[in-house]
């Protein structure tokens, strides 16, 4: 689906990436450990989270998240904010609380990047 | 080991960058710069993903905790090399260290997310070589190869 309907599900504010929201999107990772992000997120998926720091910023660029969605209501400080905006990375926030976001997503289509953790499946 | 990593590879081109150590402000600089040089070496989004996830994770154990570190970057044609130089309290029992879940990350680190024990066991799984030293109160130092032409995919 296109990241448009992903805020209109989330009832979600456009923090960053108002000119992105035409981008298709398919998967997501939901969690606010980012060394679990780090390790299981993939390239292309909906990263869900309650973390606002710059450095979630520069995971997503690493990990070529397709967009942030910062839940439970949290807003970005403002050099999170510029960072990015300078790399690009949308940021959609929602009020809903991380459990709801996932599941509002799923009920509409958008699946899990990967659906469990086996031994060494954390390699990409 | 890949058949496709060979270390006697012609080297395109390389760069070396310093780290901070403690400076979580800066942190993760260095590899998005990685990336972005990636991306005009003409690399693919794979190859370009792993260097910098491998890259991103080592620079943030610099900044976790080491005094200060290096890392070079070269691009040969068959692969990308990342070589990660610290100089800090190194690592007493690296077998322990690569364990997931096994981290001496403080209370600072954790609020920001990280410490969970992946870090050195992500590197090594996203690496289709890897190799790493340690000396106990001088530095740690790691060595990372991503094949350019590798048939493992996403």
């Amino acid at each position: 689906m296109k990241l448009r309907e992903v805020k209109e599900i989330l009832k979600a504010d456009v923090v960053v990436g108002e000119d992105k929201l035409d981008i298709d999107v398919e998967t997501a990772f939901g969690a606010d450990l980012m060394s679990d992000v780090l390790a299981f997120a993939k390239a292309g998926c909906l990263l869900l989270t309650g973390l606002t720091n710059t450095q979630v910023i520069r995971i997503a660029n690493v990990l070529d998240v397709a967009a942030i969605i910062l839940v439970r209501g949290k807003k970005p400080p403002a050099e999170a904010i510029s960072l990015a905006k300078d790399l690009q990375i949308p940021i959609l926030a929602t009020k809903y609380i991380l459990f709801e976001t996932a599941g509002r997503l799923y009920a509409k289509g958008i699946i899990g990047c990967m659906e469990k953790v086996e031994s060494g499946s954390e390699r990409i | 080991m890949n058949p496709a990593v060979n270390e006697s590879d012609s080297i395109l081109n390389q760069y070396s960058f310093e780290v901070e150590g403690g400076n979580f402000n800066a942190a993760g600089t260095v590899s998005t710069r990685i990336k972005s040089l990636l991306k005009q070496n003409g690399l693919s989004d794979d190859v370009v993903r792993k260097s910098a996830i491998v890259s991103y994770e080592a620079e943030i154990n610099i900044v976790s905790y080491a005094r200060k570190g290096t890392i070079n970057l070269i691009v040969t044609s068959h692969a990308v090399v990342i070589e990660v130089v610290d100089e800090g309290p190194g690592i007493p029992n690296i077998e322990l260290a690569m364990e997931q879940g096994y981290s001496t990350a403080n209370q600072q680190i954790r609020e920001m997310g990280f410490g969970a024990g992946m870090g050195l066991h992500n590197i090594k799984s996203y690496s289709d070589k890897f190799d790493i030293s340690s000396e106990v109160d001088k530095g740690t130092f790691l060595k990372m190869i991503i094949a350019r032409n590798n048939s493992k995919k996403d």
